[in-house]
């Protein structure tokens, strides 16, 4: 199991935390300061996995951003240094050569397009297309209540002119 | 730039990345967190559009890692919002901002209810994406049920039913009880019947939680899983975009054979077939290839195929191609797959015979504790901890502590204390053992805790042949210029104690030790001033004769730190200083420190303690387990027909002893096995010389021939002490030592309650290797019934097992029950036929009896067969007391002034067998004060057998020890008169 989802940036910066066990703020802001401390300075021909307070936690990086799963010691490693590419792959595709800047101004999509891959910790979805499938369907549903409240509040403009 | 499609957002966010530092970035949080609190407070003005602006900020400022305190209701109520966009940010900035354990989550559980079984899908996704990700066990306790009817609808589309599976899981983690077994096991092999790859990913995470819960109910899953691992290996019917780097589902892959580790075995023959060619195909077919993704895929797929192969293959048909593999592993460049190597050769090592092929990839091993990683390093480590034993023991911890040296800061304190543990579980001798601690301490003084110098110290107490070698060690090492404060403790305790061993030798007389040691006293902290304090005090009292100069020098310490602030010193300045005053008597209060009594190492107990902080894998465990037996932790090995006992301390396996039932497998965890014995310190006296006892002293062969008339002669393992009268010593006593040689040491506890008895033999296993094909057969008389519980054949090294023995008095009989004990030492067969202390006497209870209850029975009781008499000649030589001690010894409990004659003993008893029941049995002893050679007995009881095998018995406890070799030679008697005649008159 996952027990949560870490993004950060090259300068230490968080990008994305998604928790999937309970860890209070206090703990949360606690496990990023070990954690980016243990990571980001790690060379660049070592193995993905670090071993942390019992758990492993795997993770790649990707230009400026570091990925990061927290598992259990008996998990399957490469499985989830897998599913962290399968991530960063649909964001990739999602905003077309993710970079960093797109997850800074974008977050929120990151947290969608994150809900679609896991949920409680556990692979959700495997395959891209229908990720993006998805994640599109939801877009557009946001896109449409818009346009309805615009042309309602375009209707209300005209009757009350 | 790709912007958030928020404009206020975005500005904010770009405001944020702005500041110079991080004070800066404080007072812009703080100002919009100021402005989002009133924008709240007032909340009629505020549009939808505006409300999920300023919960999104606060998102962006909580991730940040500040912390809102406010703001949650509005979070929340966002989800009951009738629109999807509102609805959505109210789902997701509340699964992030709020964990399980919150208040405010309550209130959201009705509105996330009604959009699970409401009948818009989104609503259902969104809901079910937070209850699997933040749900708590209210919400598996108001949401189960729904979430399950989601799951199981053959309507719902595979977007709502993945989410369902993997809410439910959660929902699972969080009560277990949630899911009802009795009906789900059809109900989860429907699910794994899904053609859908992603709803059978999800549902494959909820199978392998149910499945690590309870196997029992899901054996019937059992070949849908291999069905499904076949059709992804075969890739059979796998849509393209399920296909990742060309293969297909890895994910679904790995899952499914973690699911399969759940089960102990596979029994049908036709799906073990099947599952071992997938397993071969994997093993086999898996290259490395250029694409680091692939290669990751394919090899967390054979990873996972590795851990099934060990789990299952009890054959052992594919376990050489698996650690070949990891053998290759091992060596690879790419770090991930050598990380992975030495993990999973640390679980192999639980595999039973493959240790030896792992062994050989020791050089390798050892390469890779220095390689660049700390993971690695990490793995190296615990894999050379956990397939270390008395044959690779001295290269392995030699190449730890050469690596101590340079190793991070982060691992030293853990390799420290794994090299003190396995220095001294596998030392093939007590010197080296010292050594090794002495350069532990010398080279990284700072890591190693007070524990291991402790240790070190009791070993070398309870064992009298390392005394002058530790005291020369710690003496050289305080020529160093600049030692370790540790190295000061530990130098100064046993020179204390043990320099005068070394007295002769150059440098070492109490004075120089003296010097040397003080030389150090103003470098040190507290606790070693007075350590150094006792210290003075012993080298004081070994000076004989004093050194009046010494003497001076020393007083003048105690005496300046009589006034000492710290009270520790100050006590034992002004009482040592009183003592040594005293002269002679400082001996007998300051002699040497008595030996320690043997536990559990508390090293080991450590490394178990800080399991969890130090990220330790497998090796740690299974080396706990072999502590059962190692650490000399008494095994109790119970009878067969007894109930294994839980305990609350859980279960240890003792891994050596493999043909025995599951029931005595289970041994108890050492807080449980003080219940089991009542007097703990006669166990602790029992058990104590075996952890710590060097080559003992060579018996000379004549001896032991001599006394062991039972033994095997053509035995190369002599026995240590005097059988025989181990055996006398103990139809007396209820606990001792049987058998003892150097390997070997037999103890046994007894406890007699009327016709029955309970003894415990405790084998000990001296030596550093493995006894095997131990034999314990118990040849037992006719009036016995013995009932011996089974022996391991095996006794790991320095362990100790203990075996229970009930015995039934049957009926009187004088003879004995032997024990043929045996076991292999190397290639010699060491077989010994040892007498079991079930005597006669053991069955007898003493009572009282008094004068007017004596005389009727012994008047009753009128003469042969009930009453037999018989003059007895060739007596030990004891004086009547000693006599009367010895039957009161043997539960012949003399009465005083019963028989009015002073040179005549009376003694009474209560005998009790199956065939007997209680019966009281009655002796009387005359005795020629004149020749205290011979005698007149005479025994009375109910029984006639019992009469006479009582009356014997006496006898061979009166004449001299009765050993086959050495008949005693009948004195002739000295005819002053006719003895007989003069006893006669007696009466």
């Amino acid at each position: 199991m996952i027990h949560f989802v870490l993004l950060i940036s090259r300068q230490g910066k968080v990008r994305l935390t998604k928790w999937y066990s309970p860890y209070s703020q206090k703990e949360r802001s606690k496990v990023i300061r070990e954690l980016s401390g243990m990571i980001l300075t790690r060379g660049p021909k070592l193995c993905n996995f670090v071993e942390w307070k019992g758990f492993k936690v795997v993770y790649k990086r990707y230009a400026s951003l570091y990925f990061c799963m927290c598992i259990n010691q008996e998990d399957n490693e490469l499985e989830v240094l897998e599913i962290i590419h399968h991530f960063v792959e649909i964001l990739d595709r999602y905003f077309g050569s993710v970079c960093e800047l797109d997850l800074i101004f974008n977050f929120h999509k990151a947290y969608y397009i994150l809900d679609e891959v896991l949920i409680a910790g556990e692979l959700q979805e495997s395959s891209k297309k229908t990720v993006a499938r998805l994640v599109s369907a939801q877009d557009s549903l946001v896109e449409t209540a818009k346009e309805e409240a615009n042309s309602i509040s375009n209707i209300i403009a005209q009757a009350t002119k | 730039m790709a912007l958030s499609g928020m404009r206020g957002l975005s500005v904010f966010i770009s405001e944020i990345r702005n500041c110079q530092n991080k004070e800066q970035e404080r007072l812009r949080v703080d100002k919009e967190l100021g402005n989002i609190r009133t924008r709240f407070k007032n909340e009629k003005g505020l549009t939808p559009y505006d409300k999920k602006k300023y919960v999104w900020k606060m998102l962006y400022i909580f991730m940040l890692g500040y912390d809102v305190d406010f703001g949650h209701m509005e979070a929340v109520s966002l989800i009951s919002a009738p629109k999807y966009p509102e609805k959505q940010v109210g789902y997701l900035v509340t699964s992030c901002l709020l964990n399980e354990n919150h208040d405010f989550l309550r209130l959201a559980i009705n509105t996330v209810r009604n959009d699970i079984i409401g009948r818009n899908e989104t609503f259902q996704c969104l809901a079910l994406t937070l209850v699997g990700n933040i749900g708590g066990r209210e919400f598996a306790e108001s949401l189960a049920p729904d979430v399950q009817k989601l799951l199981l609808s053959s309507s719902c589309r595979p977007l709502v039913k993945k989410k369902a599976a993997l809410c439910l899981l959660r929902l699972f983690r969080k009560n277990p009880d949630v899911v009802n077994v009795d009906g789900w096991s059809d109900l989860m092999a429907q699910l794994l019947d899904e053609r859908n790859l992603g709803v059978l990913t999800s549902s494959m995470s909820l199978f392998v939680a149910l499945v690590s819960n309870n196997h029992e109910a899901y054996w019937s899953c059992l070949p849908k899983c291999v069905k499904i691992l076949e059709r992804l290996a075969r890739n059979q019917d796998v849509p393209q975009e399920y296909t990742y780097y060309g293969i297909p589902s890895p994910w679904l892959q790995v899952k499914t054979m973690r699911a399969l580790q759940y089960f102990p075995t596979v029994e049908d023959p036709n799906t073990r077939r099947s599952l071992f060619e997938v397993l071969q195909r994997i093993l086999m077919g898996t290259d490395v290839v250029k694409n680091v993704n692939k290669n990751n895929a394919s090899h967390a797929v054979l990873f996972e195929a590795l851990a099934l192969v060990m789990h299952l293959d009890a054959e052992k048909e594919m376990m050489s191609q698996c650690v070949a593999l990891l053998g290759k592993f091992i060596a690879v460049r790419e770090p991930n797959i050598r990380y992975l190597g030495l993990e999973n050769m640390t679980r192999m090592l639980m595999v039973t015979d493959v240790q030896d092929i792992i062994k050989r990839h020791q050089a390798q091993i050892i390469t890779s504790l220095k390689d660049p990683d700390i993971s690695i390093r990490r793995r190296a480590l615990d894999l050379l901890y956990g397939m270390c034993d008395v044959s690779n023991a001295k290269d392995i911890v030699e190449e730890l502590l050469q690596y101590l040296g340079t190793a991070d800061f982060t691992m030293r304190e853990e390799l420290a204390l794994k090299a003190a543990i396995l220095a001294e579980k596998f030392a093939p001798d007590l010197s080296w053992y010292v050594d090794v601690i002495l350069q532990l301490i010398d080279k990284a003084g700072d890591f190693v805790s007070d524990d291991i110098w402790f240790r070190v110290v009791q070993f070398v107490t309870n064992n009298e042949d390392l005394q002058p070698y530790a005291a020369l060690k710690a003496r050289e090492y305080l020529d160093k210029p600049a030692i370790h404060e540790t190295m000061v403790k530990v130098s100064a305790y046993l020179l204390g104690e043990y320099s005068h061993l070394l007295a002769r030798r150059p440098g070492c007389s109490p004075k120089d030790i003296f010097v040397i040691i003080h030389e150090k006293l103003p470098t040190v902290s507290t606790p070693t001033i007075s350590i150094l304090l006792s210290t003075y005090a012993k080298i004081l009292m070994h000076s004989q004769p004093p050194d009046p100069e010494l003497q001076n020098q020393i007083w003048a310490i105690f005496s300046k730190y009589e006034t000492c602030i710290d009270a520790e010193i100050q006590q034992r300045a002004v009482e040592y200083f009183a003592l040594s005053k005293k002269g002679a008597a400082l001996m007998d209060i300051l002699a040497e420190m008595p030996k320690f009594p043997e536990r559990e190492s508390s090293l080991i107990k450590k490394a178990e303690d800080t399991e969890a902080d130090t990220a330790e894998l497998s090796a740690i465990k299974l080396r706990a387990q072999q502590q059962a037996s190692n650490a000399l932790v008494v095994t109790d090995q119970r009878p067969a027909n007894e109930p294994p006992q839980v305990t609350q301390l859980g279960m240890v396996k003792i891994p050596s002893v493999d043909h025995t039932s599951v029931d005595q497998e289970l041994t108890e965890a050492n807080g449980n096995s003080h219940e089991v014995d009542p007097q703990p310190d006669v166990l602790g006296d029992l058990l104590s010389p075996l952890a710590i006892e060097g080559p003992p002293a060579v018996v000379s062969e004549e001896d032991a021939l001599a006394l062991a008339p039972v033994e095997d002669q053509q035995n190369s393992v002599k026995p240590i002490g005097d059988i025989a009268e181990r055996f006398h010593a103990l139809c007396i006593k209820d606990s001792g030592v049987l058998y003892e040689d150097p390997n070997v040491q037999i103890g046994i506890k007894a406890e007699w309650r009327g016709h029955q008895g309970r003894l415990v033999l405790f084998l000990g296993n001296k030596t550093t290797f493995s006894l095997t094909s131990v034999q314990a057969v118990i040849l037992p008389p006719s009036h016995l019934k013995l009932d011996l519980s089974s022996v391991p054949e095996i006794i790991p090294p320095r362990a100790q097992v203990q075996c229970p023995l009930e015995v039934i008095n049957l009926r009187p009989s004088r003879d004995v029950a032997v024990l043929d004990f045996s076991y292999k030492f190397g290639t010699n067969l060491v077989d010994n036929k040892l007498r079991l202390p079930a005597v006669i006497n053991k069955f007898f209870q003493p009572i009282p009896v008094s004068a007017e209850e004596f005389f009727p029975q012994w008047r009753s009781l009128a003469g042969p067969p009930l009453k037999l008499q018989e003059v007895v000649r060739g007596v030990r030589a004891m004086s009547l007391g000693e006599m009367a001690n010895l039957l009161n010894s043997l539960r012949l409990i003399v009465c005083p002034g019963l028989d009015p004659n002073p040179s005549n003993l009376v003694a009474t008893t209560t005998f009790y067998s199956e065939s007997t029941r209680a019966m009281l049995c009655l002796v009387r002893i005359e005795t020629d004060p004149a020749d205290r050679t011979q005698l007149r007995m005479t025994v009375a009881s109910q029984d006639p057998t019992l009469t006479f095998e009582l009356k014997e018995y006496i006898k061979e406890q009166l004449i001299s020890i009765p050993i086959a070799s050495k008949p005693p030679v009948p004195q002739p008697p000295i005819a002053t008169s006719d003895p007989g005649a003069l006893l006669a008159g007696l009466l």
